[in-house]
């Protein structure tokens, strides 16, 4: 398998294979706790702590772990770090801790995270292995905020609110409320409006790349026809 | 002598979308003045509101995917689904619940699928649930109070400005819990003749909402004469609503009566106007009488058992998620071919 460059690892995890919008892995924990900016990076962070140490650790184990029990060995190794990650949380932001609840243990299910043990840290030494994971983890949470940010918009017409439950009291009064008497948009609080929320990101990423493309092709200078000899007729025997 | 001859197939004059709207639009205009008669302006107001955002916001997708504008805002269809929608949302529902309806309708529902025929779900309704769903209070608490138009309260000014200022609820006094909404709550700690003498049920089943739905009917009827609509769906949807009725709701001290689940909520308009849209509905005639029928079923649980006091707009969208199933086990047999294979069984004769 041919080596990937970091430069190409960072592209891969935030932008070319975006674990939630090329991807699309990992969409019931992306789905379910975006509804405010404070919960999508607390999950966003955990999974994060979560990805970079499993492919680390996968990267490191890779030679010593044969084909048949590699999976095993690869959600042993991840729920390990869930655990971590959980106890962490327990410790430090409860309450967010309380919020998030069986999204945090359910990491564990996260396809994102045992897709880049499996298709990149178990083939790759353990620098690449973790930037890959930094990089994934990076681009989801990324994602999150993003989504997190719009839902709660216009859903209950803040940002940032409870800010605090993650980064102590000098978050406290970061809630920024753009309009007064916002009525809330239950839609978007809801399920359905991450799905909704989701595709629209998806579909602004597809675009983006197609414009991207076009202006690439424009930019090329067209083939000059005629300059090459082109065999049209008869067989090479 | 010469006898005029018609070389088959005797094709008549196609009718085109936009003659087929305007009949629809036309169709529902009996209603919308009965609904002006009885709860005032609002929805006169609505509709005019609706149908200017639909306009609005389908140019404005149009323009943004490249296609023509006024050859496709010419089929009226976004007009329909802005008459649909300002005929079925509360009376006094403030511009920005109306608009977020239109826009998520045209935009999300019927756009971003690919634009007209191509939309697996009924426009309207998908923006009527959305904010159902999204503003519980504003779309439970703006229903006018039901009297004769030139004896109510708040005047066509009034009116509008209410609608225009955007609050979350109109003045106590205009408004009035709906027929199906007053009896569902009611009637777990009260008699039905109780629950009935409350004002907005009248002398006759629901006051002004009877005569609405009368008008609807009578529009429907119009349609289906014309052979705008065919008569599966509605006769399924009613009919299957009415056995329902009958089986279950037979104890008025338990569930509404028959004469109020035709006659109080959305029935009339859902069964002629937005379950028989030739898009999202199912295609052949027998799929249609399945489709109507779930429709009325779905709407009777619904007002039951659920937790909402009408169903239309769920049941319709409920419904087209299984018209592709529909419509895949009752293919129409094609003139001149036997009988059409059914789903996926194979083989045998084709």
């Amino acid at each position: 398998m041919a080596t990937k460059t970091s430069s190409e690892i960072i592209r891969d995890g935030l932008w070319d294979n975006n674990p939630a919008l090329v991807q699309v892995l990992g969409l019931c924990p992306l789905l379910a706790v975006t509804s405010t900016v404070v919960n999508a990076i607390g999950l966003g962070l955990a999974t994060l702590m979560v990805l970079m140490g499993s492919n680390l650790a996968v990267s490191l184990i890779r030679n010593f772990v044969g084909e048949s029990v590699r999976l095993p060995a690869f959600v042993m190794i991840i729920a390990s770090f869930v655990t971590c990650a959980e106890l962490l949380m327990q410790a430090y932001t409860y309450e967010l801790y309380q919020i998030l609840g069986i999204f945090i243990p359910l990491i564990v299910t996260n396809c994102a995270i045992l897709g880049r043990a499996d298709a990149f840290a178990s083939r790759n030494a353990p620098g690449p292995a973790l930037l890959d994971g930094a990089m994934m983890g990076a681009g989801f949470l990324v994602v999150l905020i993003i989504l997190g940010g719009i839902r709660e918009l216009i859903g209950q017409g803040t940002l940032f609110v409870d800010m605090h439950l993650l980064l102590g009291p000098m978050a406290s009064d970061w809630v920024i409320k753009p309009f007064a008497n916002y009525p809330d948009m239950l839609f978007m609080v809801l399920p359905p409006g991450a799905f909704v929320g989701l595709g629209l990101l998806i579909a602004m990423k597809n675009g983006i790349d197609r414009h991207l493309k076009e202006r690439q092709k424009t930019l090329q200078p067209a083939a000059t026809p005629g300059s090459k000899r082109v065999r049209v007729t008869g067989n090479v025997s | 002598m010469a006898f005029v001859q018609q070389s088959s197939p005797h094709a008549h004059k196609a009718r085109p979308t936009s003659k087929v709207m305007l009949w629809v639009i036309l169709a529902a205009l009996p209603g919308l003045l009965a609904q002006t008669l009885f709860f005032g302006w609002g929805n006169l107001i609505n509709v005019v509101w609706c149908i200017a955002i639909a306009l609005a916001s389908e140019a404005a997708v149009l323009k943004l995917r490249s296609k023509p504008i006024t050859f496709v805002l010419k089929d009226n269809t976004a007009a329909v689904t802005g008459l649909l929608l300002g005929l079925s949302l509360p009376q006094f529902a403030p511009w920005w619940v109306s608009a977020v309806a239109v826009i998520s309708a045209i935009v999300i529902a019927k756009q971003l699928y690919g634009g007209l025929g191509s939309n697996p779900f009924n426009p309207a309704m998908v923006g009527y649930a959305l904010v159902l769903i999204s503003f519980p209070v504003a779309m439970t608490t703006n229903w006018a109070e039901p009297a004769l138009l030139w004896d109510k309260a708040p005047g066509f000014g009034d009116t509008l400005a209410t609608i225009a200022s955007g609050q979350q609820t109109a003045v106590d006094g205009w408004t009035m819990a709906t027929p199906l909404d007053e009896y569902k709550h009611k009637i777990a700690t009260h008699t039905a003749e109780e629950v009935l003498a409350h004002p907005t049920f009248g002398n006759g089943f629901a006051r002004g909402w009877e005569w609405v739905n009368a008008a609807f009917l009578a529009g429907g009827l119009v349609l289906i004469g014309l052979r705008i609509i065919s008569w599966h769906i509605p006769v399924a949807f009613l009919g299957s609503l009415i056995v329902m009725s009958l089986a279950f709701g037979s104890n008025a001290d338990e569930f509404a009566p028959l004469p109020l689940h035709l006659l109080a909520g959305g029935t009339m308009l859902g069964a002629f106007f937005i379950a028989t849209d030739p898009v999202s509905a199912a295609t052949s005639h027998q799929g249609k009488l399945i489709y109507g029928a779930g429709i009325g079923i779905l709407i009777y649980l619904i007002r039951s058992w659920g937790n909402y006091p009408d169903a239309v707009a769920f049941s319709v969208l409920l419904m087209n998620f299984a018209v592709p199933f529909i419509d895949h086990y009752t293919p129409p047999r094609t003139y001149g071919h036997h009988k059409a294979r059914r789903g996926f069984s194979g083989g045998g004769r084709s």
